[in-house]
């Protein structure tokens, strides 16, 4: 492949004329640069959509109640209902794609936020009672202590699983709340562990940081919530759509609370599968977009190179019949007009390619510096995948640049090349 | 080696159709040296253009070593060319951001000869031509003589059966001429055709043959006027 006398022309052509050369090359430069911030910028603003976003299972939808909008069965519309836990054992029992079915409480007996103090110490915050299969759906960082366990719902244990702000506030910086009591809405609580949460981007209504997990079961006890269930959290298991889970569990709860099976909007739900859908979608959009304004601007380049070894080889008619009067075959003066426009192209490609990782690499550690990497942009990045196309396009589009001026340079007799002055 | 039968070219520029040769039946053995003359747009470069695979014909046919030559691909040709024939031009034709052992060794390039042998035997050929020191120096740093000198290596390099040279001392001086025309003596000894096209009388007189074209058609060879309607021209060897 290597060969000396090849190369040695390309750059002599690459040299005759270097202001030209140069501005050629960065119109190809310019292409994959902008290509690859673009596809950085889009990555970046998709990393920042989907932080805090990836350990939630996807495949979860929640449920909750609201009131009936159509009359059925002798009911009136607008009645107010409630799941109960009857309901959650019945779900699990009738529909076997689901995986975990996790029922939550809400607030004490006093309202939805509580009244949390420890000594002189206070805070109001979200009490939430729990099953431990909620942290499979939501995983939390367990900075210290432990979540809810199975034996803490059996025995309805009085423990309480802290957020961060909490712990913040009810506690000295050096003090370890582990075992210490926190009084919640007038009921002792032990602390078990302290969470940070890992998903920021969902929540309900509440900070997740000032957060408190109390036990399902305690809950239903201490704050007087009798035998209903506020909202459940439901995952499908592997390779089952939760929208399929979702439509089977609201149609039996309609069935059994005698609601309107056309009532849609007596149960509110959010289905996460189908908002990370809508959101990946944008995305392919925004991709596909920029893949098209990147390869149009990279064809304006490669379009560059094309139109100056059209020149360079009309340039060299005269030379190029020289050489074909010596006996150089067709296929060879094609091939180092092609080389050398793959050569220019790859250089520039290339160069663009390297910078713009490069700038890339440098606004992610700014960003990573700055600590603003939660705002609206984030790890902006290409993957190798990517490069690699890039780089597999640039070759390919040198080939074809050169083509047409070799096809030129070939179609001309070689006598009439050699007449050429 | 080179056989022409009634050979009929035609130049055809936008609506205008220019015969320029006319039925050239001619015949040229191995070993000749053979100056062809004529007046200006008499064709002789298109005589000579087309022995060299350069250009093509409308009619008749052309032998190259008993080979017909007609309608052959681009390729083939080349092949032909870089095996048989050696050009030599007026103008040099050299490359110019190649130095002479360069540009010599050129077509050997075309045949995949190494690089490293290609300029040994380049050398070779300009140490016959008397150029060694010169080797290395680029074509613009060379004069008239010298140049042609260098073209004639590389046309020699490939060992062909046949030089053709149009008018290889229009652009030199008078002793300049002659030397050339000595090389080309010495060459045509070693057993290699000759073709020389020229204006210069006597040029022409330090061949063995000079063939006359006129109008189209070939008028004398060594002075014996040819009837052009003769389908078939012997011609003997003169000396
Ligand atoms: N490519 C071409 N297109 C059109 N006409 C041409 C072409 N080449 C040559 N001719 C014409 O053909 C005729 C013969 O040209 P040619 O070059 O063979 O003449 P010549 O004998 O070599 O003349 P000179 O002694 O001036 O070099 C001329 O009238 C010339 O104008
Ligand atoms: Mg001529």
């Amino acid at each position: 492949m290597f060969d000396q006398d090849k190369w040695q022309e390309i750059f002599q052509t690459l040299k005759q004329n270097k202001l030209r050369t140069v501005l050629t090359a960065f119109g190809v430069f310019w292409g994959i640069f902008m290509l690859i911030i673009m596809l950085g910028a889009g990555n970046g603003l998709r990393n920042a959509v989907f932080y805090g976003f990836e350990n939630f299972a996807t495949n979860s939808a929640f449920t909750w109640t609201r009131r009936t909008t159509l009359p059925y069965q002798g009911f009136d519309r607008g009645r107010r209902w409630n799941f109960t836990t009857q309901d959650m054992i019945a779900l699990r029992e009738n529909i076997p794609e689901i995986k975990y079915l996790a029922p939550r409480l809400q607030g004490t007996s006093k309202g939805s936020i509580a009244k949390v103090t420890r000594g002189l110490k206070a805070g109001d915050y979200t009490i939430y009672g729990d099953y431990p299969d909620y942290a499979k759906i939501d995983p939390q960082k367990i900075l210290t202590g432990r979540f809810i366990n199975d034996y803490d719902i059996k025995y309805k244990r009085k423990v309480a699983v802290v957020g961060t702000r909490v712990r913040e506030v009810l506690f000295d910086k050096e003090e370890d709340p582990l075992s210490k009591y926190i009084d919640i809405d007038g009921v002792y609580f032990q602390v078990i562990g302290v969470f940070k949460p890992i998903n920021t981007k969902i929540s309900f209504g509440a900070n997740p940081e000032e957060l408190i997990y109390v036990p399902f079961t305690t809950s239903q006890i201490a704050f007087n919530h009798g035998d209903i269930v506020h909202y459940f959290a439901i995952t499908a298991k592997d390779g089952v759509p939760v929208s399929v889970v979702d439509k089977k569990s609201k149609a039996l709860l309609k069935q059994w609370h005698r609601i309107h099976p056309d009532d849609d909007r007596a149960i509110g739900g959010f289905d996460l599968e189908q908002e990370v859908k809508k959101v990946n979608g944008l995305f392919t959009g925004i991709n596909v977009l920029v893949w098209i304004v990147g390869i149009g601007t990279l064809m304006a380049g490669v379009i560059g190179v094309s139109n100056i070894m059209l020149i360079v080889v009309k340039e060299r008619t005269k030379e190029i019949g020289i050489k074909r009067a010596i006996g150089a075959q067709p296929e060879t003066i094609i091939g180092q007009i092609i080389l050398e426009s793959v050569f220019l192209t790859a250089v520039a490609g290339f160069a663009g390619l390297t910078i713009g990782v490069w700038l890339l690499e440098l606004i992610n550690m700014a960003l990573t510096a700055s600590g603003g990497n939660s705002g609206a942009f984030r790890n902006p990045e290409v993957n190798f995948g990517i490069a690699f196309t890039a780089l597999v396009i640039i070759v390919v589009s040198g080939a074809f640049a050169g083509l047409l001026p070799a096809q030129r340079a070939i179609s001309i007799k070689p006598i009439d090349a050699l007449r050429d002055e | 080696m080179i056989r022409f039968e009634n050979l009929h070219k035609s130049y055809i520029t936008g609506s205008n159709k220019l015969h320029v040769l006319k039925g050239i039946n001619l015949e040229i053995k191995e070993g000749e040296l053979i100056s062809i003359m004529g007046s200006s747009g008499s064709g002789k470069s298109t005589l000579l253009n087309i022995t060299g695979i350069l250009d093509n014909y409308d009619e008749g046919s052309y032998y190259l070593d008993n080979m017909l030559i007609s309608n052959m691909s681009e390729k083939k040709a080349a092949m032909l060319r870089n095996k048989y024939i050696g050009f030599v031009f007026q103008s040099f034709n050299l490359i110019s951001f190649k130095n002479a052992l360069e540009n010599v060794a050129l077509p050997l390039y075309y045949q995949k000869v190494s690089r490293k042998k290609r300029n040994l035997i380049a050398m070779e050929y300009l140490e016959k031509m008397g150029l060694k020191e010169w080797a290395h120096h680029m074509p613009n740093e060379l004069s008239g003589g010298q140049k042609q000198r260098v073209a004639i290596a590389r046309s020699l390099i490939t060992r062909p059966k046949v030089i053709l040279a149009d008018e290889p001392t229009g652009a030199l001086d008078t002793s300049t001429s002659y030397e050339v025309m000595e090389i080309f003596k010495e060459i045509n000894q070693s057993g290699i055709t000759v073709i020389i096209v020229t204006h210069e009388d006597d040029i022409a007189h330090r061949t063995n043959k000079i063939i006359r074209l006129r109008d189209g058609l070939i008028e004398s060879i060594n002075g014996e006027l040819v009837n052009p309607e003769f389908v078939e021209t012997e011609i003997s060897e003169h000396v």
